[in-house]
């Protein structure tokens, strides 16, 4: 990665930032909403960006990061922290389960994409059936500001946060996709029969990826507890977080190492610009994301982050 | 080095090998040849981890490799390369060939470096940072070469690595195929270009229809009837012994 | 617990009615992926549409649901062929996963343009359509559910004439088993597309008419539709018909048997877990060719 993109991600980071600092309230609300879809987003990018598996199911592991959180915290007591761990472990777990199974059948493509999203609506029946998570009327973390609880008086450091954690994974990203693991996953992506001709093993590598990729969305999910309180089956395991996930890794740039966070924040951006425009017509801004994912694949298939690489570069050349 | 015995595999009711035996001397390059439909690359798949035989075994170095899956095999040291060529489009030439390399390094300065090498050694040195979609056919088939070389094999399957190469081509890439020798690796090729094969193969076996019809010396191969019978079809050897005698 | 066996034979029952209904839906989900090799996710939220459909015309012309079969089928088909021609197709310059993100992503802009537009309230037909029974023996089926049954076998009957009789059944088959083939005997293999996908949303339209009258719809409610559809042509094998009429009908009975001993909530489930229990162990189902 060169010089100025490192340098303007750290820029953009430090302006993200500043901005808890100078604006009130509700930009901070949108600031951190778009911080934990730019988490899931940069989990999801490792599994569907750099491995090449599409899932349409990654609720399955910000759900399960949220309610074992949530879970421990309610039900058992745990502390706060632990049990952000806890929810991470078990959303790692997660992906490690489902990845057995499904990467040991084989499943690519569409397949995979849908026994996925199979996984993610069993998980929020269930959730949604069972009195021990909430059923219908769902959990409600008790308000408890101070660092030890995990929760904060001031919105601010809730954004700091994010924007910590973010960083890392950005940074994390960027160590995968120049190491030897790394290029496993683009061999994997590319061709997998030319990969194992050169001794990648393909159901070990894919495994690793799931793994990792669900650890961090269910990292997100952690996050979105702690900051929200509330959590039900439609939140945690729905299909919302499953598409913007994915909306955001695909326009900011599937495969790169910033795209999810760039995807994240334009999307959450034009979603509020939308909201301001159409006032108060439910599901516009998601008509848009509908659209611009079909515009996306159609005419910038490498996102936003592709298209000003091409820009760049073009202008260089001239 | 490499003993392949009795490998049956049928596709529908199709036989496609059919009791083939053949053994591969360690440092030689030895020759698979055939028309074509023969089974030669099933065979490829099979010695490589590919296809699964229906019966019959294939032995490493002493070791039963039969059922192994091919990312081991390839961990063993057996390397191949395809007929139909298949880079990583998306990556560049270096990136690609440190694929291969990263299964011996797994640190990515030493596997860069390892790549590098190996690159030069094959005459793509000057093409390590372009996408690998922007190489020629020549280009390709020297990446292939690269990309199975770089995982340091002990036996490399060449799987008709001059198909779509022009004479001049194909003479800048047979001294590769001997340095590649030179070096250390056993080689096993299928074939097509009759005089790479005579210039370069120690031995030759020849596969028609799914059975193994002749094996032996490059010369005493060519004269076989058999194996002018597979290519030229029923009945020419006897045409030859015939307008020879005439 | 113990079910006495008259309530479990209207289970089944009404499982199979049901479930010819769902086969209807998954026949055209089938169909498309036999010939264009593509799994439609836009599928759900076009039944929604569908449905809608229905409603809005029922509801502001007053004709009965089973008069608009046949307009808003001919209406279906021509929005299925146009967004396969002129959308889906070029959109994604062939590649399959691309084609996977395109359909998602239609199918989030047009359910949540029927958010926009009806927003979320769940519609009903007006009239007693949902409550006519009708007396077989000693149980009360649903008349409409009688209706969509036979109406389902004529559908599917009808589309396997088309397909076994007619030149464009003929081209359909010949772009399905050989693309490039086809391609070069001068079939025009875009058009052929365009009539498979339309022929798929018409059988959707079928479907919404006959679901309307004992069913409801909201802007959410394809998405249910969708993986039952899904598991049935998963179970019954991509791209067999037969697979997925049995198929449905099957489903349909787990779908009503699960609903009597699960309950409503936990009633889904059973469909789900068939359906990833099939991929895992076998995905070609139990008359399709090879995933």
């Amino acid at each position: 990665m060169k010089r100025s993109e490192l340098l303007f991600l750290v820029a953009l980071l430090a302006v993200l930032a500043l901005v808890p600092l100078l604006a009130s309230n509700l930009v901070i609300n949108f600031l951190v909403t778009a911080l934990i879809v730019a988490l899931a987003a940069l989990g999801w990018n490792i599994l569907g960006g750099l491995a090449g598996q599409i899932s349409f199911g990654h609720a399955a592991f910000f759900g399960t990061g949220a309610y074992v959180t949530e879970l421990l915290q309610l039900r058992f007591g745990m502390n706060a922290w632990a049990a952000a761990v806890a929810g991470i472990a078990a959303g790692a777990l997660m992906g490690l389960a489902i990845g057995a199974a499904v990467f040991r059948a084989r499943l690519r493509g569409s397949y995979f994409a849908l026994v996925t999203l199979a996984f993610a609506e069993v998980l929020r029946i269930l959730t949604n059936a069972l009195d021990f998570t909430g059923g219908a009327s769902g959990l409600l973390l008790k308000l408890q500001p101070g660092a030890a609880h995990f929760q904060f008086d001031q919105r601010s450091v809730f954004a700091w946060i994010g924007i910590a954690c973010v960083g890392g994974v950005l940074l994390l990203t960027r160590h995968i996709m120049h190491s030897r693991f790394g290029a496993q996953l683009a061999a994997v992506l590319e061709n997998e029969d030319a990969a194992r001709a050169l001794g990648v093993d393909i159901f070990a590598t894919k495994l690793r990826a799931i793994t990792l990729s669900a650890a961090i969305t269910a990292a997100a999910g952690v996050f979105y507890v702690q900051y929200f309180l509330y959590l039900d089956a439609n939140i945690g395991y729905g299909t919302w977080i499953s598409i913007e996930a994915l909306l955001a890794a695909i326009i900011g740039g599937v495969g790169t190492m910033a795209g999810p966070l760039i995807g994240a924040l334009a999307l959450h951006g034009l979603g509020e610009l939308t909201r301001g425009f159409a006032g108060s017509i439910t599901g516009i801004d998601l008509v848009i994301f509908g659209l611009l994912l079909v515009a996306a694949i159609a005419f910038a298939p490498a996102g936003i982050v592709g298209a000003w690489k091409r820009y760049v570069g073009g202008r260089r050349n001239a | 080095m490499l003993e392949v015995s009795g490998i049956s595999r049928s596709f529908g009711g199709v036989r496609a090998l059919d009791g083939i035996s053949l053994s591969v001397a360690s440092g030689s390059i030895t020759g698979l040849i055939g028309p074509n439909g023969a089974g030669k690359t099933t065979m490829f798949g099979v010695i490589s981890g590919f296809v699964a035989p229906d019966t019959g075994s294939v032995t490493y170095r002493g070791a039963d490799i039969t059922g192994e899956p091919a990312h081991l095999r390839a961990r063993r040291g057996i390397a191949r390369t395809f007929q139909i060529v298949q880079p990583f489009a998306g990556l560049s030439v270096g990136e690609n060939i440190a694929v291969g390399s990263y299964l011996r390094h797994t640190k990515p300065s030493e596997a860069k470096a390892r790549a590098d090498a190996v690159a030069r050694r094959v005459g793509l040195g000057a093409m390590l940072d372009q996408p690998a979609s922007a190489l020629t056919v020549a280009g390709r088939k020297r990446l292939e070469l690269a990309r199975a070389l770089a995982t340091e094999p002990d036996l490399l399957l060449l799987d008709e690595v001059l198909a779509g190469l022009n004479p001049s081509e194909i003479r800048d890439i047979l001294p590769v195929i001997h340095g590649i020798r030179a070096s250390g690796v056993t080689i096993l090729m299928i074939e097509h270009v009759m005089q790479a094969v005579m210039a370069l193969c120690d031995d030759i076996f020849v596969m028609a229809q799914g059975k193994m019809i002749a094996e032996g010396k490059p010369d005493a191969v060519c004269r076989d009837p058999h194996v002018i019978e597979a290519y030229l079809g029923h009945g020419a050897a006897a045409r030859m012994q015939e307008a020879g005698n005439a | 617990m113990t079910y006495p066996p008259e309530i479990v034979a209207e289970a089944v029952v009404g499982g199979l009615l049901t479930g010819s209904v769902y086969a209807l839906v998954a026949l055209g989900l089938t169909l498309v992926y036999g010939v264009l090799h593509i799994i439609n996710f836009a599928h759900g939220a076009l039944l929604t549409c569908a449905m809608f459909a229905v409603w809005a015309l029922v509801t502001f012309t007053g004709i009965s649901p089973y008069t608009a079969i046949i307009p808003l089928a001919v209406v279906f088909f021509a929005v299925g062929y146009v967004l396969q021609r002129y959308l889906i197709g070029p959109a994604s310059h062939g590649d399959d996963s691309n084609i996977l993100l395109v359909t998602l992503g239609l199918s989030i802009a047009i359910e949540n343009a029927l958010l926009a537009t009806f927003h979320a309230d769940t519609r009903t037909l007006e009239g007693d359509f949902g409550f006519q029974v009708v007396e077989i023996g000693p149980m009360l089926i649903s008349r409409p559910k009688l209706i969509g049954f036979a109406a389902s076998l004529i559908v599917a009957g009808l589309l396997w004439l088309l397909l076994k009789r007619t030149d464009t059944g003929r081209a359909i088959r010949a772009v399905a088993k050989e693309k490039l083939g086809a391609r070069l005997m001068g079939i025009e293999v875009g058009h052929i597309f365009g009539i498979t996908f339309g022929l798929g949303c018409a059988c959707l339209a079928v479907a919404a008419c006959l679901l309307m009258p004992s069913f409801y719809v909201n802007p959410r409610v394809g998405n249910a539709f969708v993986l039952v559809a899904f598991t049935i042509v998963v179970l019954g094998g991509m791209g067999s018909i037969p697979g997925a009429l049995l198929g449905g009908l099957f489903i349909g009975v787990v779908e009503s048997l699960g609903g009597l001993l699960l309950g409503d909530s936990l009633g889904q489930l059973g469909i789900f877990i068939i359906f990833i229990l099939v991929l895992l162990f076998r995905p070609t189902g139990l008359f399709g060719a090879r995933a």
